[in-house]
């Protein structure tokens, strides 16, 4: 069985997040790491390896991105996965998720047949929560989206999904792309055995060349839309802050809300 | 003047207010028209509710093989109905599944996307909101049908009459649509309160509430709000998942945001720091909430929240 784990190299959400000139992010000059909703998904691709315990399973942790992000490829090593791939070119700079998903499913199917695609529930940065679906449709394969649970016995897989007005059990049959909430469960840390066994585990580099992608499908020029403006939002400034005392707070805060309508 | 698509939000043919919002939206970048995915038995019903806002035609698509399954089977759907009406846009309401459905409907047509826009202009030009709220974005689609979601509280809906026009769209789903199996479905229990997403009034709660969410709920519902909860209370097993406000969880945009025992972490900034009006309450006073709020205090809420609660009420009569 062979599981592809998507991991993205993300700017840190802590740190001071920027749009370049050209508003493309600021993937160099902010600290970067595997994005954390990403860790999920290797997580639950352990999982399933290691539930399927006898089986032959392999997780290949793939990435696309700078040079940088070869480091969410070995942190995924370093939690288990089994290899990694990453997809580095100078012309996939400023892709869009049409073209991330492009060069994603080029990635999965130089890799073989493949049984499960795990993505997490967004990235941290972006955010759209579109990419799982779109290659799941240039694969031609289903997904099971946003799970909460995931079983998997045989061919077959059941998730729990906490949809926007019901709880949902869906059912599928691999080959498919799933992807994994925050809620599936808590990622592992690496241990010191998995971070020194990480450095034997194979790391590919792979170009668009190697994928048969033309670098005019890719980039910011080949962008399915386009960014006119970006401005930062103008700072929060702290309104008034009183200190309760014996039911002064609560007065303040009821001639608040009065002076602002709200009652 | 072209079409615009808009996919309706209902359940059961009851319309939820985004798609009046998108109804209004759509007129500014051409002629609105509903598209109703649903049993035949709401269909006039909706059509009726879309009437009141703009809507020139109403799509009926039965969704007999659409239902039971995840996304697919929606995107074929309105890539056919798109490939019939030549829209000049298809706006849909932003929600987990329906941004999955625009994924896969931008590949199908080779066309551009944009997920939780804010705003939408005569132009195309969406604004969105981005990196925990701390940037807006404008942009357009540059290839392709424009597909747009658009969140909750985008716009205010216009009254408007529309011919509403039925026209009933026959759509052939692919057995390959069909493979992703919804196997059981508990509709979530209606609360009595607001939609958290949609709600002018959001009154959360965290860690500070020690598990107890009467206080919070109290305000909740003397203010006829939407109650909220942080990560922290979630992951705590105090409120279930879909109260979550936040960067995993529902990004919320209200005229009125009330949080309660909640330190403010760059995680739950991000799913509420474009409320209008922010208001906080929690003892530490050092709490990184205090630097968004118009109005914060520094107390316990289980004895300011019942407070303040009884003077709404009071102010109300």
């Amino acid at each position: 069985m062979n599981i592809v784990v998507l991991v993205k190299y993300v700017p840190d959400a802590t740190a001071d997040r920027q749009f370049e000139d050209d508003f493309t992010v600021d993937r160099v000059n902010v600290d970067g790491l595997l994005s954390e909703l990403d860790e999920y998904a290797v997580e639950q691709s352990l999982q399933i390896k290691e539930k399927r315990d006898g089986e032959e399973i392999t997780v290949t942790a793939l990435t696309v991105g700078p040079q940088a992000a070869e480091a969410a490829v070995r942190k995924a090593l370093q939690m288990g996965a089994d290899k990694g791939v990453h997809v580095v070119d100078d012309a996939i700079a400023g892709s869009d998720s049409i073209a991330t998903s492009l060069v994603l499913a080029k990635a999965i199917e130089k890799l073989g047949p493949v049984d499960l695609v795990v993505g997490g529930l967004a990235s941290t940065d972006a955010g759209m929560s579109v990419v799982p679906a779109m290659l799941a449709e240039r694969l031609g394969l289903p997904q099971v989206t946003l799970a909460s649970v995931v079983e998997t016995q045989g061919d077959q897989i059941r998730i729990k999904r906490d949809g926007d007005v019901a709880t949902e059990v869906i059912g599928g049959t691999l080959p498919l792309v799933l992807s994994v909430t925050d809620q599936s469960g808590e990622a592992r840390y690496p241990s010191f055995k998995g971070i020194m066994a990480a450095k034997k585990k194979p790391l590919e580099t792979w170009s668009l060349a190697d994928l048969g992608v033309d670098a005019g499908q890719v980039g910011l020029g080949a962008a399915y839309t386009a960014v006119e403006e970006t401005a930062a939002r103008p700072p929060r400034t702290a309104g008034e802050i009183v200190t309760d005392e014996d039911g002064s707070g609560a007065k303040a805060l009821a001639e608040f809300l009065a002076s602002k309508k709200f009652i | 003047m072209a079409e615009v698509l808009v996919l309706i939000d209902h359940v059961a043919g009851q319309v939820k207010k985004p798609t009046y919002e998108l109804l209004t939206l759509a007129a500014k970048l051409g002629e609105p028209s509903a598209v109703y995915i649903g049993g035949a038995d709401g269909a006039a019903g909706a059509a009726e509710a879309v009437k009141g806002y703009g809507a020139e035609k109403v799509y009926v698509i039965d969704d007999a093989q659409i239902k039971g399954y995840l996304v697919a089977p929606k995107a074929e759907a309105l890539a056919q109905l798109a490939g019939t009406a030549s829209p000049a846009a298809i706006l849909l309401p932003s929600s987990a599944e329906n941004k999955e459905v625009a994924a896969r409907l931008a590949i199908k047509l080779d066309s551009g996307l944009i997920t939780d826009a804010v705003d939408l202009d005569e132009s195309g030009v969406a604004t969105q909101s981005v990196f925990a709220g701390n940037f807006t974005v404008k942009g357009k689609v540059t290839k392709g049908t424009p597909i747009i979601t658009v969140k909750p509280n985008s716009a205010a809906p216009v009254e408007k009459a529309g011919a509403a026009a039925v026209t009933p769209f026959e759509v052939t789903i692919s057995d390959a649509a069909k493979t992703a199996q919804i196997v059981a479905s508990q509709p979530r229990k209606a609360s009595g309160r607001p939609e958290l997403t949609e709600a002018a009034i959001v009154v959360s709660g965290g860690r500070g509430t020690g598990g107890d969410f009467s206080a919070v709920e109290g305000l909740a519902d003397a203010l006829g709000a939407a109650v909220g909860a942080s990560r922290a209370a979630v992951d705590s097993g105090w409120m279930p998942h879909t109260f979550q406000v936040g960067q995993t969880g529902k990004t919320v945009s209200p005229q009125l945001y009330v949080a309660n025992g909640i330190s403010g972490a760059i995680q739950h900034r991000a799913g509420m720091q474009t409320s209008k009006t922010i208001v906080a309450v929690n003892k530490d006073e050092e709490a990184p909430i205090f630097e968004l709020v118009d109005f914060g205090v520094v107390g316990d809420l289980h004895t300011v929240l019942p407070a303040v609660t009884d003077a709404v009420k009071a102010a109300k009569g």
